[in-house]
């Protein structure tokens, strides 16, 4: 009798920790969607083997969908934490940003001529080009944030508003088409391996950011900067630098993801590539449990969030929901997540909850 | 309990007439006792998770009378005065005003407003980006509509009457410090409340504001306003109180005339034991006695930086204790920002153990072997939501590197070394520093820089708003420190810390460096008639 | 005598003036001064058009809605908040209006009331979960934006000319104003007009400012932005304020919403896209910070100006591209942010330096 009653309190005491651990937020998500398509069709979790039109080996499926285009918003999420955590505000311009390192890729692969036969230069030329603008477009807004001291939403608000237009001038307003079929390598599949290159990419970025996180005190730091920046100062850090530093990053996944984009199509629309991915990037932000007021980040969990932002949109494609319809949908499940994840409503929750076993109650009184 | 309620309720139905007059009886005691009291706080309970703030506490307040509530960081002070003044809930007890017959229900300051209760906080809870006039008006008066006319010629009597050096129209912000503190009690003192809270008001007033404070004190309780007096200075206390109600750890230690209760019973009460560490440190204060022909370790000359203090001279050696003191924005925190690059540096030229060296950021002086542990605690000490190990260790992880982290082994060594040195109380490392008590916040930014092990420790009023236990702990810790050859200079606007830790004082006076105490010349009215100056 | 009895002056008298001045004062004298030698600029340098009063009743005409927008957004954005679902909102309003008036034969009084009642119930929902649930506002009306957007397109996917006839006739309502009307080509005298929609947007201009600078609400919405925890201790109902403002801002954006559906008479889901971006950045202009607790509704008046005339200016400069817009609007407010940030940085430094 009384064994079983402590082991029902450890169980519940077990329950309350993993609750309280932060990364609890994306994984419950994912696990509601998970049991909500469960439910509704179970071929959602299937995947085909098959060949794709240019002959090669492919998995196909939704599970794939999801891993294959949750791939950039995973790599920009990696950016927006630290952003986020150094700064405490978000990125907007990271979509207009993508725009632009996309346009800049086709420009170099390109030349003058908007339809080349062959390739004007390596693409890991092109690719070190795009890194070299997106990183001092993320330095301009950086230097915005960090120096003139503007709150990042605003100062990034420039680049948003700016950026497809410049994204349009670098090409002279022309739509650049690439031929070469190693190029789509990158956003597609790279012949014989049947799982899709952006999730290699994706995962590569995100060792490097452990390794980074690891070996380095980046954590420490833009954590302390976050917090508590005149504090910081007096440690010997340098806010304004680390600041800096963040946004310099963020315009470095920027690139990456860029360069994914523009090699799912070979081409660019610039009013449309990466439309609303500052806004899934964010929300992959807040959905990993992060304040978006900065201070304290949790990397895997911001990850696992743009994994489930994509799970839900794919869910939501799978239901026939019109593609410019998405965002109502979206919008109410997120409200949903923030609700329930926002402090006054789980304490009330929790009081609801010890309400209902009182027993639990006056155990933890005494 | 449930035996008592039966039993009770039997007798209620045997004999039910007699059974009122008891309590007609106890009806009339408690209006007796009530008749002067103003404010009665019964068996007041509060906890916030993991620690139980207030547990049964009692405290009464009569008409016309100075009340100081005394305890350490922690002790609960600031809890129950955020009970009553409606920021905190209570999670039990009651609380009985003076002409309401039931117990009054506190849920927000409003409601404390109205029923007659003004707060004056030890932080400035005004904006700074209103009017002075309307911070002393807002969310006070009725209807619609605000009349600027009114308000201004309203706002600049007060201010007038009460000898507040500002404008009526001015932004707040544009204020000093202690004149907006000052607009906080013209405030409250103008809304004719019946009970007057002042928390910690003094703690960045000079000594000229708070006698005008204490007249202004004083003439409310001939009004007969009952004021709660929360204050760290003892002899504060002992100037204008009437009443001491003492807490520890939650609970009410006891309330006594301040007549009863000499200095060293006050003291021994809030820190629950007797007390011989006061006298104990006199007899330890062994002053500097070292060489007078070793170079010192620190010297910077004619240096100046862009806060607006006048360039000064400064040295200091090996195992000295020296120190600032002056009145408040006299400059003596502006000078030891300078000297560890805190602040810009302008001009002028530092010596580290007699090699020249250049300090332009706290970085380079962290390099050179100066710690500085910064006078505003929350602004530039602590850094809230991270751990206590973290903390701890974030100094001299800067100092050692960005590509350097610590193994998380060394991490928690650290930690817990300095935890159990310098008696941090918290639950574990890993609790985030926010959630600590002040004296133990400020402990642990110590351990932070006794960790990178300096040759020369700045402490900048180490001690405000900390307990009286941990003020002895650190007192005694910075002598221990010269003792092994560490330069510490203290600052601290208690002048009997200072007499008892520093061997040579320089003082200043608007931003300037006035004379330098040493030896025999070391005693209060010497400092005082220093920083006076001129006639004396 | 008197002169030793007197304080020395110190910096000059600019430096004075400028610390004396509140920050909301300052940060629109510099958006007035700016538009009016920009305007001057225009006339200048590109020519008659500007001189005609038409022009700039234009401006005020295709501008009408983001002036009632921008104004709530400066509300929200003064109590420390911000409330980016306005642009959706619009979209939403006319498209719900259009549905409403062509397929099911409404009447517009009606219409006025449903998009009312949507702003209204925007408002309430973010204001609520902002306010009284604590979720960052930047979330909750991105949120609200996602779902206005998407729910415009639910509603109809096509966008379409409405037809009614009682709304057509509201629409080509033109109000004359006296005396700025200009002689045309043929020597007609042209009579200068305004929209119904600039009345409405000066009346909100107008009752906005008086509510801002002589009623309690108003000053417990710059308390609130000031510091929230300071106004709390002050006796200020924050949570409410709080909510008052965001159901305040998605009321004009409901206001807006209708009148930039009489301006274009059309349901569209692409309507108004970016319009929160250029809403949030007429109050930046206009001199309200986005940390709260200073701003003005006659500074984002002149920012919404200042905004289409340097839009104008550009298009009339023969840079018709569309990309053009973009960048001399991203342009101006980077230099409006800059000229903010250095100006209270330099103001910060004179207090502190004497302090």
């Amino acid at each position: 009798m009384k064994s079983k009653e402590t082991n029902k309190s450890s169980v519940a005491e077990l329950f309350s920790k993993i609750v309280r651990r932060q990364i609890f937020i994306p994984i419950a998500a994912l696990l509601l969607l998970a049991i909500f398509n469960l439910v509704t069709d179970p071929s959602f979790y299937k995947i085909t083997f098959g060949y794709n039109s240019a002959g090669n080996p492919v998995l196909s499926g939704y599970l794939m969908t999801i891993l294959d285009s949750g791939s950039e918003l995973a790599i920009l999420a990696i950016g927006m934490t630290l952003v986020t955590a150094a700064t405490g505000g978000q990125d907007i311009s990271v979509g207009a940003a993508i725009a632009i390192s996309g346009s800049v890729i086709l420009r170099v692969l390109c030349g003058t001529n908007s339809r080349p036969e062959t390739l004007q230069a390596p693409i890991i030329v092109a690719f070190l080009a795009a890194c070299i603008v997106a990183m001092l477009f993320g330095a301009f807004n950086g230097a915005l944030v960090a120096y003139f001291r503007i709150q990042p939403m605003v100062a990034t608000l420039i680049l948003f508003t700016a950026g497809r237009s410049i994204a349009a001038w670098i090409n002279n307003n022309e739509l650049p088409i690439i031929n070469e079929p190693s190029f789509g390598y990158f956003g597609g599949f790279i012949p014989g391996i049947p799982i899709p290159t952006p999730f290699f990419i994706a995962v590569v970025c995100m060792i490097i950011i452990a390794l980074v996180l690891r070996f380095t005190n980046l954590g420490l730091y833009t954590q302390a900067v976050g917090i508590n920046e005149s504090s910081s100062r007096l440690n010997g850090l340098n806010p304004a630098f680390i600041k800096f530093l963040t946004f310099v990053i963020l315009g470095l996944c920027v690139a990456v993801a860029g360069l994914i984009k523009v090699s799912r199509f070979s081409t660019i629309n610039y009013s449309v590539i990466a439309k609303d991915i500052e806004m899934d990037a964010i929300l992959a932000v807040a959905l990993g449990g992060n304040a978006l007021s900065g201070g304290k980040f949790n990397m895997a969990a911001s990850i696992l969030g743009a994994y489930v932002i994509q799970f839900l949109t794919t869910t939501l494609y799978k239901f026939n929901v019109q593609s410019d319809a998405l965002p109502a949908y979206k919008a109410v499940v997120v409200i949903v997540l923030v609700v329930l994840s926002a402090p006054i409503v789980r304490e009330w929750l929790s009081g609801v909850w010890k309400k209902i076993k009182p027993e639990g109650h006056v155990k933890e009184v005494g | 309990m449930n035996r008592r309620g039966a039993v009770e309720r039997r007798i209620s139905m045997l004999a039910p007439r007699c059974f009122y007059k008891i309590e007609q009886i106890i009806l009339g005691v408690n209006t007796l006792v009530k008749e002067k009291a103003v404010l009665e706080m019964k068996n007041i309970h509060k906890s916030f998770p993991g620690v139980r703030a207030l547990q049964g506490v009692n405290f009464t307040l009569c008409e016309g009378e100075v009340h100081a509530l005394m305890g350490e960081n922690g002790a609960g002070k600031s809890t129950l005065i955020k009970v009553l003044t409606g920021v905190y809930g209570k999670d039990e007890g009651e609380i009985f005003l003076k002409g309401k017959d039931k117990a009054v229900a506190i849920h927000s300051p409003q409601d404390a407003q109205r029923l007659g209760i003004s707060t004056v906080y030890q932080e400035i809870t005004l904006c700074p980006n209103l009017s002075v006039a309307e911070n002393m008006f807002i969310g006070r008066t009725s209807g619609l509509c605000q009349n600027w006319k009114k308000m201004n010629t309203d706002a600049d009597r007060i201010l007038q009457s009460l000898d507040i050096p500002a404008k009526a129209s001015q932004q707040l912000g544009s204020c000093s410090i202690a004149v907006q503190q000052m607009i906080a009690i013209a405030r409250a003192v103008d809304m004719e409340c019946k009970v007057l809270i002042l928390d910690e008001p003094t703690s960045s007033l000079d000594e000229q504001e708070v006698e005008k404070l204490f007249g202004l004190m004083r003439d409310l309780r001939a009004r007969g306003v009952g004021i709660i007096f929360v204050t760290h200075f003892l002899d504060q206390v002992y100037e204008i109180c009437d009443k001491i109600t003492v807490l520890r750890d939650g609970k009410l230690v006891g309330e006594y005339e301040i007549k009863d209760l000499p200095r060293v019973q006050l003291v021994s009460k809030m820190l629950g034991k007797e007390l011989d560490d006061m006298s104990d440190i006199k007899g330890e204060s062994k002053h500097y006695e070292g060489s007078d022909q070793s170079a010192p370790v620190f010297e910077a000359k004619e240096l100046v930086s862009n806060a607006g203090i006048k360039p000064f001279n400064f040295y200091i050696k090996k195992g000295e204790v020296n120190g600032f003191t002056g009145l408040l924005g006299s400059g003596r925190s502006e000078c030891v920002r300078a000297i560890f690059g805190a602040d810009r540096v302008l001009g002028g030229s530092v010596k580290m153990n007699g090699k020249e060296v250049r300090i332009t950021k706290p970085l380079d002086a962290m390099k050179n072997g100066i710690a500085y542990l910064p006078e505003d605690r929350k602004v530039d000490g602590i850094v809230g939501d991270l751990s206590v190990r973290e903390n701890i260790i974030l100094a001299l992880q800067v100092l050692k590197g960005f590509l350097k982290p610590f193994t998380k082994a060394e991490a928690n060594k650290f930690a817990e070394d300095y935890i159990k040195l310098l008696g941090i109380k918290t639950a574990s490392a890993d609790t985030p520093i926010k959630s600590l008590s002040g004296g133990n916040q400020q402990k642990a930014i110590l351990a932070r820089w006794l960790l990178t092990n300096p040759e020369y420790l700045i402490l900048d009023e180490p001690t405000r708003g900390i307990d009286i236990g941990t003020k002895i702990d650190i007192q005694k810790l910075v002598l221990k420190l010269a003792s092994e050859g560490m330069s510490v200079t203290f600052i601290s606007s208690e002048t009997d810390e200072m007499l008892r830790t520093c061997s040579r004082l320089v003082v200043m006076r608007d931003r300037k460096v006035v004379g330098e105490l040493s030896g025999e010349e070391l005693s209060q009215s010497m400092i005082m008639s220093t920083i006076a100056g001129g006639d004396k | 005598m008197a002169s030793s009895n007197r304080t020395p002056k110190a910096g000059g008298g600019f430096g004075d003036k400028l610390k004396n001045m509140t920050d909301t004062n300052l940060l629109l004298t510099i958006t007035i001064v700016v538009f009016f030698a920009m305007y001057i600029g225009a006339i200048v340098f590109q020519g008659k058009g500007f001189l005609k009063p038409q022009t700039f009743f234009n401006i005020l005409n295709a501008q009408a809605a983001l002036i009632i927008t921008a104004c709530g957004m400066s509300l929200v954005m003064i109590t420390g908040s911000i409330d980016i679902s306005v642009g959706g909102v619009v979209a939403l309003v006319s498209m719900c209006c259009a549905v409403y008036l062509d397929f099911h034969n409404g009447n517009v009084f009606m219409a006025v009331i449903i998009s009312l009642l949507i702003g209204l119930a925007f408002g309430a929902v973010q204001g609520f979960l902002v306010s009284y649930l604590e979720i960052q506002p930047f979330i909750v009306s991105l949120a609200g934006m996602f779902f206005a957007r998407g729910m415009t397109t639910i509603v109809n996917t096509n966008p379409f000319n409405v037809q009614n006839e009682a709304f057509v006739a509201l629409k080509e309502t033109r109000v004359i104003v006296p005396g700025f009307g200009s002689v045309n080509k043929l020597g007609k005298y042209v009579n200068a007009y305004v929209e119904l929609g600039v009345i409405v947007a000066l009346l909100i201009v107008v009752l906005l400012f008086f509510v801002l600078r002589w009623t309690k609400l108003g000053r417990g919405f710059y308390a609130v932005g000031g510091n929230s925890q300071s106004a709390l201790m002050l006796g200020i109902n924050v949570k409410r304020t709080k909510f008052l403002a965001h159901l305040i801002c998605g009321l004009l954006a409901g206001i807006g919403g209708f009148v930039y559906f009489m301006h274009v008479g059309s349901g569209s889901a692409s309507h108004a896209s970016g319009m929160e971006m250029n809403a949030i950045a007429s109050s930046i202009i206009g001199g309200t910070m986005l940390t709260g607790g200073v701003g003005n509704i006659i500074g984002t008046f002149f920012g919404v100006l200042s905004l289409s005339t340097i839009q104008n200016i550009v298009s009339s400069a023969g840079l018709d591209d569309a990309w053009w817009t973009g960048i001399t609007i991203a342009a101006m407010l980077c230099l409006f942010l800059v000229i903010q940030s250095v100006v209270m940085a330099r103001k910060k430094r004179t207090l502190k330096g004497k302090g």
